[in-house]
């Protein structure tokens, strides 16, 4: 009889959607590397002409864009999911934590498309926010939110927002309350508590948050497409225009190989950040 | 006192940006006009019937509804038993299977997608039921695994002990006493995993065409021609769904539970 009686069973379909997997990533890899007929699907030899091409300033520019509204999201999105997370760890009426729950989590499951078109009825020129602020007379004409970067991180912090909730409420569940009460009774003012205490106790959640949100809104494709309306260029929209406007399906390969590597390196490069601050506020 | 009600005033107004989009989206639904007016200036049910009638939505929550089903449930079984794997057996290889079989989590989805429908077309499955629903089940399995993960390393081993020493078979074992032990996972899996498929959007874009597009799909479609509130009904819809889904999953799962959020 062997000791590992399942491992074989097991083991086999997991193996089989790693190898599908691996096999599709290989596909975008193969055809980065070809060379593109226009007006056939069908591509030529292997070149590295495509990824000459990706110094061109628009593409150049997408890649940067990518970078900038992910970091303006993850900013935004920690800044306003703390006191939810924390007010949602920390009540202790049930109903107001039920409602919270709630609230904060069905965005998560609503998808894409359901929440950008519901930024797209509030931010429009003729939109939800664009009426009340003429009706209250804060504004004369509308102001334009659509087709700008400003109007996309509006959309992207509000779709983030329940992960990072998730993983701050997480850690602040962790903290052990002892140390609010200590601070406190040793004179610490609740505002000298909350920056002093919680906050550096909940690092860790912080910045796994950070990163999940910045990988994940560099991911995002619906949002940038909708609301930026092609004048907010994400690496997304640039690989999705080369594959189904131009048919260069070559040269949208060779994008989705630069998305890849840039999501790589900058996970890595935000985990040494994160290694480094880590260790600091260990220290204290 | 007045700093409780300030952070309370604070928590309120974030909600509220967080809970506009789907009062607009659910206000405007009922609005009479083509033209999306505020406040609305009127009540009416004409979307709801033109998006409960129009044949691409229809088609598509049909399709949709048959990737979800099947690949779910066979991310359900693959993720099952390769969480029990990755929890009580050492062999070579694991972390490397472990690695790629969690990077969807990572690799955007367009990009997924993408690959997906470059291997369609390698393959002669070009925008057929199998190919969506393959990049569907590689999407998904990362969350079934960890729902499964979880709850594996919190049953007591001395269960399985017993049941082993006083001669159960391992296939016995697993049956009568893993399995449903870890039934509440699984089922947290298998939902969460039915509802990111049903409004998985960006990789199926790549991978369906008009004959197999799902619904999320077919609203960006339907968004791009026409401007007419239909879509909202539908969102709106969807919304309710998704509420309705949860509360009832508050309700017998304990949301805190799945999401692991517990105060001390």
């Amino acid at each position: 009889m062997s000791k590992r009686p399942f491992l074989i069973p097991f083991l086999v379909p997991a193996i089989l959607v790693a190898v599908i997997f691996l096999a599709a990533l290989a596909e975008i890899l193969q055809y980065s590397l070809r060379e593109f007929i226009p007006g056939s699907l069908d591509v030529g030899g292997f070149t590295l002409d495509n990824f000459a091409r990706i110094y061109r300033p628009v593409y150049f520019k997408a890649v940067i864009n990518t970078f900038v509204l992910s970091l303006a999201t993850a900013f935004f999105t920690l800044i306003l999911s703390y006191p939810i997370a924390f007010a949602l760890v920390r009540t202790k009426v049930e109903w107001v934590r039920t409602l919270l729950i709630l609230l904060s989590i069905t965005p998560l499951f609503t998808g894409e498309i359901v929440r950008t078109y519901a930024w797209m009825l509030v931010l429009g020129t003729n939109g939800f926010l664009n009426t009340m602020l003429l009706d209250i007379g804060v504004i004369s004409e509308p102001v334009t939110f659509m087709y700008t970067r400003a109007g996309v991180v509006i959309a992207l912090v509000q779709f983030a927002m329940p992960v990072m909730i998730i993983i701050l409420a997480t850690a602040i569940s962790h903290i052990n309350t002892d140390y609010e009460k200590a601070a406190a009774n040793l004179g610490a003012r609740p505002w000298t508590v909350i920056t002093r205490v919680v906050i550096p106790l909940t690092m860790p959640g912080i910045i796994s948050g950070f990163i999940v949100i910045f990988a994940w809104t560099m991911s995002a494709f619906a949002t940038p497409q909708l609301i930026g309306g092609g004048k907010v260029l994400m690496i997304s929209n640039a690989i999705y225009l080369q594959g189904f406007s131009a048919l260069n399906f070559p040269f949208a390969a060779t994008l989705s190989v630069i998305a890849l590597i840039s999501a790589f390196a900058s996970l890595a490069l935000m985990k040494l950040i994160a290694n480094r601050l880590e260790r600091q506020t260990a220290i204290h | 006192m007045w700093r409780q009600t300030l952070f309370w005033v604070i928590v309120s107004c974030i909600l509220f940006y967080m809970t506009i989009p789907a009062i607009v989206v659910v206000m405007t639904s009922f609005n009479p006009g083509e033209i999306l007016s505020f406040p609305p200036n009127g009540f009416s049910l004409r979307w709801y019937e033109k998006a409960l009638t129009y044949p691409d939505f229809r088609g598509a929550f049909r399709t949709g509804l048959i990737v979800a089903l099947i690949s779910s449930t066979l991310a359900l079984v693959i993720g099952t038993s390769f969480a029990f794997l990755v929890v009580r057996y050492v062999f070579p290889g694991k972390n490397l299977l472990e690695g790629i079989l969690s990077s969807p989590l990572i690799i955007p989805h367009f990009t997924t997608g993408f690959g997906f429908l470059l291997l369609g077309a390698h393959l002669n499955l070009n925008q057929t039921l199998t190919i969506i629903i393959m990049t569907h089940v590689v999407l998904v399995l990362p969350f079934v695994a960890r729902a499964v993960y979880v709850s594996l390393l919190n049953i007591d081993p001395n269960f399985e002990r017993s049941a082993a020493n006083l001669g159960a078979s391992p296939f016995m074992v697993l049956s009568r006493i893993t399995v449903p032990l870890i039934i509440p996972g699984m089922a947290g899996g298998w939902l969460v995993a039915s509802i990111l498929s049903l409004t998985e959007f960006s990789a199926s874009l790549y991978v369906t065409a008009s004959r197999t597009q799902t619904l999320p799909v077919a609203m960006y479609n339907y968004i791009r021609e026409y401007t007419d509130p239909t879509v909202a009904a539908v969102s709106a819809l969807l919304i309710i769904a998704t509420m309705l889904i949860l509360m009832a999953a508050n309700h017998f799962l304990g949301l805190r539970k799945i999401l692991a959020i517990d105060s001390h």
